[in-house]
């Protein structure tokens, strides 16, 4: 489904990524783990299109498609999904209106029909249960005035919608309670197919406890240095990140 | 001033036709007004109050007064400035001068009257002669001396003593190509008496693409404990010139909420002047400015604490592109008794190009010395993360950009009651933006 090769990124000329290889098959969950200022969240925000970042080298393949040439909107309307670490308060636009407008978009894209108001309502009123969100939330606008908690349910309320085939979740769990990572973890659990992957970027293990990955990888200094099973998430849990940055250090330079 | 020859000479001839059929009883007022134009002069960008708006281009058009009564037009003509599910009382002015046969009206509640000025001023001199040009002042601002001189026609609106006029009244100014420049001095007087409520609407638009100048002045007197809802709507010509000033007299307990909504036009400047005369008045004052190519919009907006315990709120906003300029003047004015003032002022501004200029000013004044009053003005531009955020759900950029632009004009529009109009005006401001698919639908 999704094939990173290579991948250099840059802002303003200092190089975050330094080649990064993933392989993401489709029914697959990939976790990838790091210490803050690892590149996790670069990766997110290029694979979303972010424009203020700069692809030095590489190439990523999206269903066949080369994705670092699509615009942001195409990525989303061929199935990407980025759940933000911040998301965006959007004043004056209000959260059905906007999730209608994405939708439709991205429906138009895969030739169909834009849904009507109530085939929408009903669509929406279903997910929302999903993620035990206040019907309220739906008529304020984005975003604005949400907790925190309720921002990060609103991210993944919007993936339960617009159903992308693959999910980027940006340290979703980051400043969540457990009452609210629980919800969100089966918000993101309902989703999981055979035909959806999933990308969870996070620092912390304790996500992973509820949405359990296939693979971790260990991102280092814009590396990807080690990658195994969800048996590696426990042992980062445990061991910490100075083991594998130290390993890191310890290796001859360019290996 | 070559200019201001022609202004007297025209004066001259316009003041024979003018005192015809019983309207020679404003002619004492109209002399005093020209007087005092041709002593001020076009006010110039050395006058404080006209610092950032140069009006050189107004002064130096050779305009002439509209010919009457060889245009021709149909409904259909004014279909595209009406507001669909509208029901209202509609009165419509071609080039300036009251249309009969365009204008509809339902029978009016008895003593109400809605129509021309042009015919009030002979049959009803005793309702209007108590208001007319005692609140637009002429003394000091030469517009409002040029359309004092050159009153002529416009609208007249009396309601009576407790009446609610449940339909908005439509004021329409329409304008037709012509040859060579016209100018008009449309001329609005609105009296309420007490206990009464009436939404008013004043629409100017144009046929053509030609220059032509609207000097626009409307004086409403809001009596005791009324309410009134005013919106002035301006989408000239792009070479229009239009200058308005709208001066509320504002009684006990009145209740003045007005709109102003700033879209055509070359050169366009808006004078609001609300006075709370009366103690525990309201007034709230909205406008909404969007500028494009190389135009000039000027907000000036004064109001007057003359009275203890009133409240006003002012919010502006403006959006501007291209290498076009707005200005927003706002002053608050609180006299020595207006004790218990509460006015709060705000402008925000939303910049779309690197070209394109605004100049802000907010101005408190206040000799009391127990009152609340706040102001402020933002310059911004459109949200980059805001836009990256709503792309990465599948909105195309373009809609985006609509949908941002549209939610912040929105914080204006949403204050408009008389929904009709609002979604009408949403629909404007969306097409403004060249987006119209952004509404379909809303």
């Amino acid at each position: 489904m999704l094939e990173i090769k290579n991948l250099h990124v840059s802002v303003s000329n200092q190089e975050i990524l330094k080649g990064i290889s993933l392989k993401v098959n489709k029914g697959e969950v990939h976790s990838i783990m790091g210490p803050n200022g690892s590149g996790k969240s670069t990766l997110a925000q290029v694979l979303a299109g972010r424009e203020t970042y700069q692809v030095t080298e590489g190439e990523v393949i999206f269903q066949g498609k080369s994705l670092l040439e699509m615009s942001p909107e195409d990525r989303a309307r061929e199935g990407i999904f980025m759940a933000f670490q911040y998301p965006v308060e959007i004043s004056g636009v209000t959260n059905t209106y906007f999730l209608r407008e994405a939708l439709n978009a991205i429906r138009k894209h895969r030739g169909l029909q834009p849904l009507k108001p109530v085939e929408f309502a009903k669509l929406v009123n279903q997910k929302m249960k999903l993620l035990e969100m206040d019907e309220q939330l739906l008529q304020r606008s984005v975003n604005e005035g949400f907790s925190g908690g309720e921002k990060k349910r609103n991210e993944i309320f919007q993936m339960a919608v617009l159903e992308p085939k693959l999910g980027i979740l940006d340290e979703t769990d980051s400043g969540l309670d457990i009452d609210a990572l629980k919800i969100v973890s089966n918000g993101v659990n309902a989703l999981r197919s055979k035909e959806r992957a999933f990308i969870v970027i996070t620092h912390y293990q304790r996500l992973l406890n509820y949405i359990v990955p296939d693979y971790v990888h260990v991102l280092v200094d814009g590396r990807i240095v080690k990658s195994g099973g969800k048996e590696l998430a426990l042992e980062l849990e445990e061991r910490g990140y100075a083991w594998i940055e130290n390993a890191q250090a310890a290796a001859p330079a360019g290996a | 001033m070559q200019d201001m020859k022609s202004y007297l000479e025209n004066f001259a001839r316009f003041e024979k036709s003018a005192t015809q059929n019983g309207r020679s009883w404003l002619s004492p007022i109209r002399q005093a007004a020209i007087e005092r134009f041709s002593e001020l002069g076009f006010p110039t960008t050395r006058d404080e109050d006209w610092r950032f708006t140069n009006v050189a281009a107004i002064a130096r058009t050779p305009f002439r007064l509209p010919q009457d009564g060889h245009i021709r037009l149909t409904s259909q003509d004014l279909d595209a400035f009406l507001f669909p599910g509208l029901e209202c009382t509609q009165i419509v002015f071609v080039n300036g001068r009251y249309s009969p046969g365009l204008s509809s009206s339902k029978p009016l509640p008895n003593g109400v009257k809605i129509g021309s000025l042009a015919q009030a001023i002979a049959s009803d001199r005793s309702l209007i002669e108590p208001h007319i040009a005692q609140y637009a002042d002429y003394q000091t601002d030469a517009f409002s001396a040029l359309n004092t001189a050159f009153m002529y026609d416009g609208a007249f609106i009396y309601i009576t003593r407790g009446m609610v006029l449940r339909e908005p009244i439509h004021l329409l100014y329409i304008s037709t190509a012509t040859t060579d420049p016209i100018i008009t001095h449309p001329r609005n007087l609105v009296v309420m008496d007490e206990d009464s409520q009436a939404t008013i609407v004043e629409s100017h638009a144009s046929l053509g693409s030609n220059v032509y100048f609207s000097n626009v002045v409307t004086e409403a007197v809001v009596g005791e404990n009324s309410i009134l809802s005013y919106y002035f709507i301006e989408r000239e010509s792009k070479k229009a010139f239009n200058i308005s000033t709208l001066r509320v007299q504002q009684g006990r307990s009145s209740n003045v909420v007005t709109h102003s909504v700033l879209i055509g036009g070359a050169l366009v400047r808006s004078n609001v002047h609300p006075v709370l005369a009366g103690e525990g008045g309201e007034c709230i004052v909205n406008g909404l400015f969007m500028s494009t190519g190389r135009q000039h919009m000027d907000n000036y907006m004064k109001v007057e604490h003359a009275s203890p315990h009133c409240d006003s709120r002012q919010l502006y906003k403006g959006v501007l592109d291209g290498k076009s300029r707005g200005v927003f003047h706002g002053r608050i004015i609180v006299h020595k008794n207006a004790q218990k003032t509460d006015a709060k002022q705000t402008n925000k501004n939303l910049l779309l190009s690197e070209e394109a200029q605004i100049d802000t000013k907010p101005q408190l004044e206040i000799y009391a010395d127990d009152v609340k009053c706040t102001h402020g003005a933002t310059i911004g531009q459109m949200d980059r993360d805001a836009i990256f955020y709503l792309r990465s759900r599948g909105i195309a950029e373009e809609s985006a950009r609509a949908l941002l632009l549209l939610a912040f004009a929105g914080e204006s529009l949403r204050r408009m009651r008389v929904e009709p109009i609002r979604r009408r005006l949403e629909e404007i401001v969306a097409q403004w933006f060249n987006q119209e698919k952004v509404l379909e639908e809303v």
